[in-house]
């Protein structure tokens, strides 16, 4: 479904990508992981079209999706979270994910007719789907870092995507918010069957969820493959895992 | 919001617009009238900035723009006075969207900073060209249809004119179009990454504010019969910003409340004392410290149920 083949992005003099492979099959989960400053927020600019590559190429469906504008690329069918929280703050939750529902219906040019109710039957079920649903009337800005980041993968979720990308969805949340999260992503794939590449610094929980994983360091494809592969890769285990055994 | 109060308010104040003409003295329908167009403009001026987010800081250019284009077209054509009407505001929404197109390109302050200038530079060709507006001086003595013509014909007609639009522009922020540029004002890279165009959105809100702060231009020819180059320098675009801030920018009907402080201020402390920009100084500065949200932000905040405390 997407491929990306020896992509590479520069800030300046600094290579933050630099030759990235990684292909994600329909319905896997896949997961990027690496140190700090390993270039993974930066590919999944890539992808998403906030960045444009320097060279490479980037295919979802077949199709170059590389220096594409990030809206085009959403109605294509790959949405995303951001790592920071990133919401409506002055909408409700209820809003927040009804915008997202009326952009995929190419609904945000009306004008003239009222937004109030449109949509509701759905943006309902993508709440009651990610249990935020006793909130919806809620300003989203008063929510707990947790549901916030649960209520960004909900607006992900409503344009509907074929490949959602989650950028460190469990980052700042506490153990139990990190438990929900984990069933969420887990529902979302076994239920729609929605592909979803994701990245995490939580190395047990990519183990657990993920059925493919790829390993970059300083902005470079290490190995890519199951769990298994990953752990018996001897450079993944000096670059990354660390000679400490922190795994 | 203010359940208790609504339906009162509701009722009361169609009522109060509808006899002021017969109740106070000429003068203070011609204040009115004025108070009701620049209230117009304010919440024109706040679909741009306070639910879109652009800093618009040139917002007079199109009020200034639409008075004049009417202006021109009743004194220097011989179309019908309808006509005359509707080139005030679609020039305002024509010139909304080239100064958009231009500035739109930059964010937050320099899209601000270039609009002013683009502004300035609207204005410095109105000052001066004298052979076609009149330059300083503006144009005086403009031929109003008779029926809007008497204080009280044009008091009606701006009633009229300002409830159509402001109602519109109320339809509007209840739109999908109009939650969405809210949800890009809180967060335009969220915004396209659910797959809207910001830009165009942007854009399009732009020139609905022309358009609807040109209407208010061209309402200021039937009240004033009059236009002059002031009404679009940059000093008078921060003034409607100040009714914006002053009223509340997150509140619809905020901007109105703060058109009318504004201007009641302007005529009636300006009758003691030539330094009422002193007082409004004051109050402002008062009003930024201690009521961040406006007047009307801070009475709906009141009005509105707390949030549970388990957030």
């Amino acid at each position: 479904m997407l491929k990306v083949e020896s992509v590479v992005k520069s800030f300046g003099g600094f290579k933050a990508v630099d030759g990235v492979n990684l292909h994600v099959n329909a319905g896997e989960i896949v997961a990027v992981i690496g140190p700090n400053g390993a270039g993974k927020t930066t590919l999944f600019h890539l992808l998403t079209g906030h960045l444009s590559p320097d060279s490479g190429r980037i295919l979802f469906k077949g199709k170059e999706i590389g220096g594409l504008s990030p809206h085009v690329i959403c109605r294509k069918g790959i949405t995303r979270s951001f790592q920071v929280v990133n919401i409506f703050p002055r909408l409700s939750v209820f809003e927040n994910v009804q915008i997202a529902v009326l952009a995929r219906e190419r609904k945000t040019f009306r004008i003239f007719s009222a937004v109030k109710g449109m949509a509701e039957e759905e943006v309902n079920r993508i709440l009651r789907s990610v249990g935020l649903f006793d909130r919806r009337d809620v300003a989203s800005d008063l929510l707990s870092h947790g549901d916030k980041k649960v209520l960004e993968i909900a607006v992900a979720l409503s344009g509907n995507p074929e490949l959602l990308i989650l950028d460190e969805p469990t980052a700042g949340m506490a153990p139990e918010e990190t438990e929900r999260c984990i069933r969420l992503i887990r529902k979302l794939s076994g239920e729609s069957g929605l592909t979803i590449l994701f990245c995490e610094h939580d190395i047990a929980l990519v183990f657990e969820i993920a059925n493919r994983i790829m390993v970059m360091v300083r902005g470079a494809t290490v190995v890519q493959g199951s769990g298994e592969e990953v752990r018996r890769n001897s450079e993944v285990q000096s670059a990354y895992l660390g000679e400490s055994g922190e795994c | 919001m203010r359940r208790s109060a609504a339906p009162l308010l509701l009722f009361l104040l169609p009522a109060a617009l509808l006899a002021l003409p017969h109740v106070l003295p000429r003068f203070h329908t011609y204040v009115a009238a004025i108070v009701l167009l620049t209230g117009l403009l304010a919440t024109s001026l706040n679909l741009a900035i306070g639910y879109t987010g652009l800093y618009q800081f040139g917002h007079a250019v199109f009020y200034g723009v639409g008075a004049y284009g009417t202006a021109l077209m009743l004194t220097r054509s011989g179309m019908p006075a309808p006509v005359a009407f509707l080139v005030g505001p679609l020039a305002a929404a024509a010139l909304s969207l080239v100064m958009g197109v231009i500035c739109i390109r930059l964010s937050k302050l320099y899209f601000g900073m270039l609009q002013i200038s683009l502004g300035s530079l609207v204005w410095a060709v109105v000052y001066r060209w004298y052979s076609f507006t009149g330059g300083d001086d503006g144009i005086h003595g403009i031929p109003v249809p008779d029926a809007i013509s008497s204080p009280k014909g044009s008091y009606y007609f701006t009633l009229a004119v300002t409830a159509l639009c402001v109602f519109a522009m109320y339809r509007i922020v209840r739109s999908p179009f109009g939650k969405v540029i809210q949800g890009i004002r809180d967060n335009p890279v969220r915004a396209a990454a659910i797959g809207v165009d910001v830009k165009s959105h942007q854009l399009t809100a732009l020139v609905i504010a022309g358009f609807f702060g040109g209407v208010a231009g061209s309402l200021f020819v039937v009240v004033e019969n009059s236009v002059f180059p002031d009404m679009m320098f940059w000093t008078f675009s921060l003034e409607v910003l100040i009714m914006c801030l002053l009223g509340g920018m997150y509140t619809f009907f905020g901007p109105i409340v703060g058109a009318s402080a504004i201007v009641l201020l302007r005529v009636f402390a300006s009758i003691h004392t030539r330094y009422w920009g002193l007082i409004l100084g004051t109050i402002l500065t008062l009003v930024i410290i201690f009521l961040p949200d406006g007047v009307l932000g801070v009475f709906i905040r009141r009005a509105r149920p707390k949030e549970p405390a388990d957030a």
